[in-house]
């Protein structure tokens, strides 16, 4: 584990070449209400970093002000050194609740970003198919989200973000109202896909298992208004069995001293 | 519906009130009620004359128009009002006032402006029905998720294709129960504007049958038009199930 809170505001005045995603003095007041207090924050390409942080912190606040769909008050993100006006086909979003037209079939809302695109009905199809069959759900195209259980619906949310072949990909607390069995399946198949993808993905969660399981880096926000209280890199041995990783000494390491730090945030 | 632990089928009980009705007929308490069996085997002369084929297609004509543009404009001011803080303000009030008012006082005035003709009635049935349709889909399109609706702006669909993918699909279940209650509230418009400006269409069979107490004639387009009535809600209704049954989880 790395502690890196120390050189984050250095990376705030130089920006590495190699992230994906800069955000810079993002504020955001609601009202009268402080969300987010001057965010300065590099995401690295082709890694996981992840939003941690008590409720209420604006994490998820600080993604969707990332995917462009609410304005900051003050500040601006980047986004492969473009600055963010609105949504773009190069963010694609995961939704906590799914967010899956009801009246759609697994196929079309899995194509339906390439279906706003204009491409073509059997190329999007053909790649929503191998979206499809990566994210395990090969011989459900026809089914209707309700046929699906919650863990399924979220794979096809997946499957929907990595068809437009995005370059980020944002993840609002994807796997929260999902079952702890399937979570923990699908926390292995998000790695999997993270490896495979080569994508940048920024990560939500209240988790503090879920975040050092799937991190690359891990942002921790204060509680309100929020800050950037600490940056960690968990060194783990990403090649190990995912039971093997649930029982490293790193691993549990950095569980504990994430919940020490977060522990004064909770009443 | 069981009785005594046999299962008795579902049109049985509007059967035993036919049967009612038979007897009562045939005793001949009142010249109000003639037996069923005289009321059908009239509406079956009926539908076969001119004058009642002339009423049902203006009536039918009205109905339609009157209903055409209740649906677009109540569709379209429902979802003004859904979306726009500004329009329900603006509007809301008097929604609720004409969706409760008794519309019928009205159509006199209707009369002075629109005429003894057909457009009064139009009128007519677009007063009864739009309300409804209106408060039906400004609930539907508050019940859209707002996840569904970033979902749609994060993947690209912006301005007007936003309301054509998204919003107006997300609330049908909502804008086609609001139809539906627009249509039977339609219907009840159609025969209260021809009644009162009782020179056309159903309302001058209506007027024609009670003044000379014809009242088989009366009862069989009393029953002609309640089943017209319930037909059209049925087929709305099938519609919705359909709809809903897609819609299910949201």
């Amino acid at each position: 584990m790395r502690n890196i809170t120390a050189a984050a505001s250095a990376a705030a005045t130089t920006p590495s070449p190699e992230a994906a995603v800069e955000v810079r003095g993002i504020c955001k007041m609601y009202a009268d209400m402080e969300a987010l207090r001057s965010i300065d924050l590099d995401f690295p390409a082709g890694k996981l970093t992840t939003l941690l942080g008590p409720s209420g912190c604006g994490k998820t606040t600080l993604l969707k002000i990332i995917a462009g769909l609410i304005p900051a008050t003050s500040g601006e993100v980047r986004v492969n050194g473009v600055p963010v006006t609105g949504p773009g086909p190069e963010r694609a979003f995961v939704f906590q609740d799914f967010a899956l037209m009801p009246w759609a079939t697994v196929m079309r809302n899995v194509a339906f970003g390439l279906e706003l695109k204009g491409v073509g009905k059997d190329e999007r199809q053909a790649i929503a198919h191998k979206y499809i069959a990566e994210v395990g759900l090969s011989g459900f195209e026809n089914k209707y989200p309700h046929e699906l259980s919650g863990g399924m619906r979220q794979r096809v949310g997946l499957a929907r973000a990595f068809a437009v072949n995005a370059d980020v990909l944002l993840l609002d607390e994807p796997f929260s109202a999902v079952d702890e069995q399937n979570r923990r399946k699908f926390q292995e198949d998000l790695l999997r896909l993270v490896e495979l993808e080569k994508k940048t993905f920024i990560f939500v969660t209240h988790s503090i298992e879920e975040a050092v399981y799937c991190s690359d880096r891990i942002v921790i926000l204060s509680r309100r208004p929020g800050r950037v209280a600490q940056i960690i890199e968990p060194e783990i041995d990403r090649t190990a069995s995912p039971d093997a990783i649930r029982r490293d000494q790193g691993y549990l390491d950095t569980v504990e001293e994430i919940w020490q730090g977060l522990k004064r945030y909770v009443d | 519906m069981t009785i005594f632990g046999y299962r008795v089928p579902m049109m049985a009980s509007l059967l035993a009130w036919c049967l009612v009705w038979e007897i009562v007929g045939q005793l001949e308490l009142s010249f109000l009620v003639p037996p069923l069996s005289h009321v059908v085997a009239a509406a079956f002369t009926l539908v076969q004359t001119g004058t009642w084929q002339a009423a049902a297609l203006t009536t039918l004509n009205s109905f339609l128009i009157g209903m055409a543009f209740a649906i677009v404009v109540g569709v379209l001011l429902g979802v003004l009002m859904g979306r726009f803080p500004v329009a329900d303000n603006l509007f809301g009030i008097w929604v609720n006032i004409f969706v409760s008012a008794p519309l019928s006082a009205l159509v006199p005035v209707l009369m002075i402006l629109f005429g003894m003709g057909e457009t009064t009635v139009v009128v007519t049935v677009f007063l009864f029905a739009v309300w409804i349709i209106v408060l039906d889909t400004r609930a539907g399109i508050q019940a859209v998720p707002r996840s569904l609706e970033e979902m749609g702006r994060s993947y690209g669909a912006g301005g007007l294709r936003l309301y054509s993918k998204i919003i107006l699909l997300a609330a049908l279940p909502e804008i086609l129960a609001g139809i539906r209650l627009g249509m039977v509230r339609g219907v009840k418009g159609v025969v209260i504007g021809q009644l009162l400006v009782s020179i056309i269409g159903y309302g001058e069979l209506f007027e024609l049958y009670s003044r000379n107490f014809d009242m088989e004639n009366f009862w069989a387009l009393t029953i002609i038009l309640f089943a017209a009535a319930m037909g059209l809600s049925a087929i709305i209704e099938n519609i919705e199930k359909r709809v809903e049954y897609y819609a299910g989880v949201r």
